[in-house]
């Protein structure tokens, strides 16, 4: 069910705004009503609840229902009035800041963030402790306190906002800065000013009333709901029921806030929410095993299904491949074709929220679409991925990292795996391999860490490697080389190779058969003869042809280390 | 083992080029300098506005500060106290020399030196402080890293909305109302702890959950938000790739890259803590840094305002430095600028 129209008001929306219209309505209504119950000086002092009064009365036999009705008009009063002054002080000060010459902008940026990281309670305080607690000091002390906040996200929104096409423009074709600010600038910034103004809101009245409640706000005679609170505490042990009007009331009001600013967050926002799809049993495929199938892989109708917008959307429409032991095959196309998805489906490793299914999909003796073992896929299958600058942990050593399947699954200590480790780095032509055992992956340049990860996925000798556009990433020079060790390790250790590419010259030098993807789909088997005599009869691979210089002969001296 | 024990492809490497060795030109030193200058223009902030709270009084400050219903004497000594008789940049000039001899002057409600004042507060807050945020850490991180890795692809959406709302929930309660509750429930009806003071250690337990739990819920979502984008990242199918177990995967490769985002944030929270801290040290009776600075405001003893909220300055900054250090101690990308690339 997809929907082309979002509701105009969102549930949560809905009902923030309901409860906050509540609070202002309370705040409006109440008071007269209820002000002689509230502030009259009654015998009927502590008195539980009753008919007449819902939570009882006070120590001075006041009515606490009517106490915090008529206590909310003061707090939403301070919390409005203290929140239009971080507000649009806030605005002020940060589209001032945008607007000023760098070096001025670049200071105050930087005293911003120091204010900003200081406590906006404790800012408060030292505004009360200068002006002397009372109600005006306390929507001041907020209010102030408050500023630093706002100015610094309408800084960094202002910051957006400049760096926009129609900013820049602007700029160039010479409006002056106010007008800058005042035409282009806010404008562009309000939803998002105005959603944050929700949060400002929600703080304020949760920090205005600790102030009230730790005694620093509103003074006697006067009441808000904070020190409403404060008083309840007196008298916890004797009357709790005091207790329970004032937090409902202020919990009340800064859910209605939250409700609100998330309601008009996912408006602004309406990111597709991720439809949920549930994931359909996996076909069981293990009895179609076929008996006496000499190849390593064999993959029969496969299908790889994602889901957009709640729909079900295919994306590899049912493909049959096969790969020999010892056989390099290549699979090109264009992104969006499949040919990874494909990849990753056969190494058992398809995004969680993708749907694999096929009639059968085996490597070697494991039945991909099941659960095999750990160790034995581990040790069976290993993948080199496109970007050697994504593909290893930042935050541990290459050490560690490469090390990982000898010491999981092999059995091997931790020296042992870090000296066959050792070899199998100097075996592929990293430089210095002892050190880069030691070293955090971003100390290496992208063709050591592919070397690396090449050595890491040959120590298990696996029957099958799948490399996944593994030279794309790199140096010409350094791709050849690649490139290289590939051919070595069929050559020597007999691994099947799956080398995906969308480098048609690059996968007909290397591979043994090749076969061509689009859309999901295979449209076409060739040998690497055909490719280098141009004998290919689908058009689309006619077109990916036409679209490289065909590459000399392979054997160019190597360049090895590129940094 | 054939390819692995080849070695003739090793071939000799050039020398990569480095820096000169000089003192600015170390990553730790230019952090340094960075981290310290930022220190000192706060420092020089707070000094600035700790210092001008008594001049800003309105009307006389010796007045004000001497509070309603005071003699002339005691007006007169309140002046010779705060210094006002002297011009203002001579009573600066004191006060800053005050500051680095630790010579603030003497508490006016209680008689002893400011400086005693304050330090005997200090340990209170740090104690109270530290433990919520190991609490805050020890209680989000492993719910926000489980929530994403349990719904991780749209499974579980139930999950999701569950933990949302909880947290948004729990978060709209400001802590001193759940401070409010959990006396009544957990000291007075139940009686599990006590309901205030300091005198025991289990007196720790409810001001420290007031103050967490807010927080918490903030790094949780943050921590989730960021184990979703962690979890879809190439190392992590990387290490699924070599068929790690998925704690494995979890704890190695996706929980030490959350502690970036993560310890930042805190270090803000923390900051933050402190001003949690005035309120709930108040409703407990906690005789921590944000209780002293109440009573001080509430009985115009200004020496000691002017020294609780310079201290809590100074901590909330150094509070911020220390969390940079950490990043830069577990990733030193975060130095700014290595000298690797």
């Amino acid at each position: 069910m997809t929907e082309a129209r979002r509701p105009l008001l969102r549930p949560g929306l809905l009902i923030g705004l309901i409860l906050f219209a509540v609070a202002v309505a309370t705040a409006i209504i109440a008071p007269p009503l209820v002000a002689d119950a509230a502030n009259t000086l009654t015998d009927n002092r502590h008195q539980p609840p009753s008919g007449g009064s819902w939570l009882g009365t006070n120590a001075f036999g006041q009515d606490n229902v009517a106490r915090v009705l008529v206590a909310t008009r003061l707090t939403l009063i301070m919390t409005v009035i203290a929140s239009a002054i971080s507000v649009v002080l806030g605005v002020v000060v940060g589209v001032s800041i945008w607007l000023a010459p760098g070096r001025v902008r670049e200071w105050c940026l930087r005293i911003l963030e120091s204010a900003v990281a200081y406590p906006t309670l404790i800012t408060a305080l030292i505004i009360a402790a200068v002006l002397l607690p009372g109600a005006t000091t306390a929507v001041i002390a907020m209010g102030v306190a408050g500023i630093p906040g706002f100015a610094r996200v309408t800084a960094n929104l202002a910051q957006q906002v400049s760096n926009s096409d129609y900013f820049i423009t602007a700029r160039f074709l010479g409006v002056p800065a106010r007008r800058l600010a005042t035409r282009h600038m806010i404008p562009a910034m309000a939803e998002p000013l105005l959603i944050l103004s929700t949060t400002v809101f929600a703080t304020t009245l949760v920090e205005i009333s600790a102030l009230s409640f730790v005694g620093l706000g509103v003074q006697v005679p006067q009441y808000d709901l904070g020190s409403l609170l404060n008083d309840s505490l007196d008298a916890l042990y004797t009357q709790p029921i005091e207790a329970v009007g004032p937090a409902i009331m202020i919990v009340l009001m800064s859910v209605a806030a939250m409700f609100v600013g998330d309601g008009l967050a996912a408006n602004a926002n309406p990111r597709a929410a991720r439809a949920w799809v549930p994931r359909r049993p996996q076909a069981q495929a293990a009895a179609a095993l076929a008996t006496g199938d000499e190849a390593l892989v064999r993959v029969r109708d496969l299908r790889v299904a994602g889901s957009k917008d709640g729909e079900r959307l295919e994306l590899v429409h049912g493909i049959d491949l096969h790969i020999d032991r010892a056989e390099i095959l290549g699979i090109v196309g264009e992104s969006g074709s499949g040919k990874s998805l494909t990849a990753m489906s056969i190494a058992g490793l398809a995004a969680d929220d993708l749907d694999v299914q096929g009639a059968e999909l085996r490597v070697g003796t494991m039945n991909m679409l099941g659960t095999p073992a750990p160790a034995e896929l581990a040790q069976t299958i290993s993948i080199i991925y496109q970007d050697p600058g994504t593909t290893f942990s930042p935050s541990l050593k290459m050490g560690a990292q490469l090390t990982e399947v000898l010491r999981t699954h092999m059995g091997r200590g931790r020296a042992e795996a870090r000296r066959i480790m050792v070899g199998a780095l100097a075996s592929v032509g990293v430089t210095l391999p002892e050190k880069r055992m030691r070293q955090y992956p971003y100390e290496l340049s992208g063709g050591m860490r592919q070397r690396a990860m090449i050595a890491s996925a040959v120590v298990t000798e696996p029957a099958l490697m799948i490399a996944d556009e593994p030279t794309t990433a790199l140096d010409v020079t350094v791709q050849v080389d690649v490139l290289r060790q590939f051919r070595r390790l069929r050559d020597e250790n007999g691994t099947a190779i799956l080398f995906i590419s969308h480098d048609i010259g690059v996968v007909q030098e290397l591979c043994d058969r090749v076969l061509v993807m689009r859309r999901g789909e295979v449209v076409e088997e060739l040998r690497p003869e055909q490719i280098r005599s141009r004998e290919v009869s689908h058009p689309y691979t006619r077109s990916l042809l036409d679209a490289v210089p065909v590459l000399s002969a392979a054997g160019a001296a190597h360049v090895r280390e590129e940094d | 083992m054939t390819l692995v024990n080849s070695a003739a492809t090793q071939v000799p490497h050039r020398v990569s080029f480095k820096a000169p060795n000089r003192l600015v030109h170390h990553p730790w030193a230019r952090f340094a300098l960075r981290r310290g200058g930022g220190f000192l223009l706060s420092f020089a902030i707070l000094v600035v506005v700790t210092f001008l709270i008594v001049p800003l009084l309105p009307g006389d400050p010796a007045v004000v500060a001497a509070g309603e219903g005071a003699t002339q004497e005691q007006i007169a000594q309140t002046r010779e106290a705060l210094g006002l008789e002297q011009p203002l940049l001579v009573q600066f000039w004191q006060y800053l020399v005050g500051i680095f001899t630790l010579d603030m002057g003497y508490s006016f409600a209680s008689g002893t030196t400011v400086t005693a004042a304050v330090f005997s507060r200090l340990p209170f807050t740090a104690e109270i402080a530290l433990l919520a945020v190991a609490a805050m850490l020890v209680v989000s991180i492993p719910l926000g890293m489980g929530v994403a890795i349990v719904t991780r692809g749209g499974r579980n959406a139930w999950v999701d909305h569950v933990f949302n709302a909880l947290t948004s929930l729990v978060y709209a309660v400001p802590n001193y109302v759940l401070a409010t509750l959990m006396i009544y429930v957990l000291a007075i009806r139940l009686g599990w702890f006590p309901a205030g003071g300091a005198a025991t250690l289990d007196a720790l337990v409810l001001p420290t959950v007031a103050i967490m739990l807010g927080p918490a819920c903030v790094i949780a979502r943050v921590v989730r938000r960021e184990a979703v984008t962690i979890l879809e990242q190439d190392y992590v199918r990387t290490a699924r790739g070599w068929r790690l177990s998925p704690w494995r995967v979890n704890l190695r490769y996706v929980f030490p890259n959350l502690l970036t985002t993560t310890l930042t944030l805190s270090g803000l929270i923390l900051a933050g803590m402190l001003g949690g801290a005035v309120v709930i040290e108040t409703v407990f009776g906690w005789p921590g840094l944000g209780k002293g600075v109440v009573d001080a405001i509430i009985m115009r003893d200004y020496p000691v305002i002017r020294g609780i909220v310079l201290l809590l300055g100074v901590l909330a900054t150094l509070l911020i430095i220390v969390v940079d250090v950490i990043l830069a101690i577990v990733d030193p990308r975060n130095l700014g600028g290595s000298a690797h690339d």
